[in-house]
């Protein structure tokens, strides 16, 4: 066998058993953890963000900073895009 | 991308104005009713799409330019970070909602409980939703835009 088909198998591998022990770790399925974080924002919505909605408040007031990394996904989208076809216009 | 043909273009005409009302109404009800800027903005991008399939890229691009789609996108950007900022600003957080509560624009507190919809609430949420959606319909539309225009050319320099 050639060098590199050994070193795939090899690297392939260890990211097997990494894999394997990321999932004996999960959570057990169907048995949900602590929920007063859960709790806590289905009692308070109302009174602290004044929405009815409490999905939209959680993505864009309790969870604002993971929104902002989502806004910058599509704007870095959008610069390599512009950046790519920034010859076509000539 | 060519142009299509009249039988396209006609249902394209009748369609374009609703997807755009029913994605602008996703937008503007985002702190009420399921959706937001998110998706509100991909709705209208979406419509915007019919309409670069139905009549073809080059003839979009004689009505806007992309630089300007790019500019709007970043002011979606710019806005959406500065009511972030403004919420440091007010109420020590950032992301604070500083307008819930308070007797200014979007400032009603709804009773607790299942309640009859207002659409004066909300605080930050819909002027959040508001700069969202316009960051999500410039920045899908220039995206789908820019690449139809490019396949659409023939012959490239090199």
């Amino acid at each position: 066998m050639e060098k590199r088909t050994i070193a795939t198998i090899f690297v392939f591998a260890i990211v097997a058993v990494f894999f394997f022990f990321g999932i004996l770790l999960l959570h057990p399925f169907g048995h949900p953890g602590d929920a007063q974080m859960d709790d806590y924002m289905i009692v308070h919505t109302q009174n602290e963000t004044g929405t009815n909605n409490g999905v939209t408040s959680i993505v864009f007031d309790y969870r604002g900073f993971d929104t902002l990394g989502e806004a910058t996904i599509l704007f870095s989208a959008v610069a390599g895009v512009m950046m790519l076809f920034r010859r076509v216009k000539k | 991308m060519m142009e299509m043909t009249k039988i396209v273009k006609t249902v394209a005409n009748i369609l374009f104005p609703l997807t755009l009302i029913f994605g602008l109404y996703i937008v503007a009800h985002g702190h009420l009713t399921p959706g937001g800027g998110f998706q509100g903005g991909a709705v209208v991008a979406s419509g915007c799409a019919l309409l670069l399939v139905a009549y073809g890229s080059q003839w979009v691009f004689t009505r806007i330019k992309e630089k300007r789609l790019a500019t709007f996108e970043s002011l979606g950007a710019i806005s959406f970070i500065t009511i972030a900022l403004l919420g440091l600003v007010f109420s020590m957080v950032f992301f604070g909602n500083f307008l819930a509560g308070s007797t200014l624009l979007f400032g009603t507190t709804p009773a607790t409980g299942s309640t009859l919809a207002d659409f004066n609430t909300g605080g930050v949420l819909p002027l959040m939703n508001f700069a969202v959606s316009v960051k999500v319909i410039a920045g899908l539309f220039v995206i789908v835009a820019v690449i139809a225009y490019a396949s659409s050319i023939k012959e490239w320099d090199q």
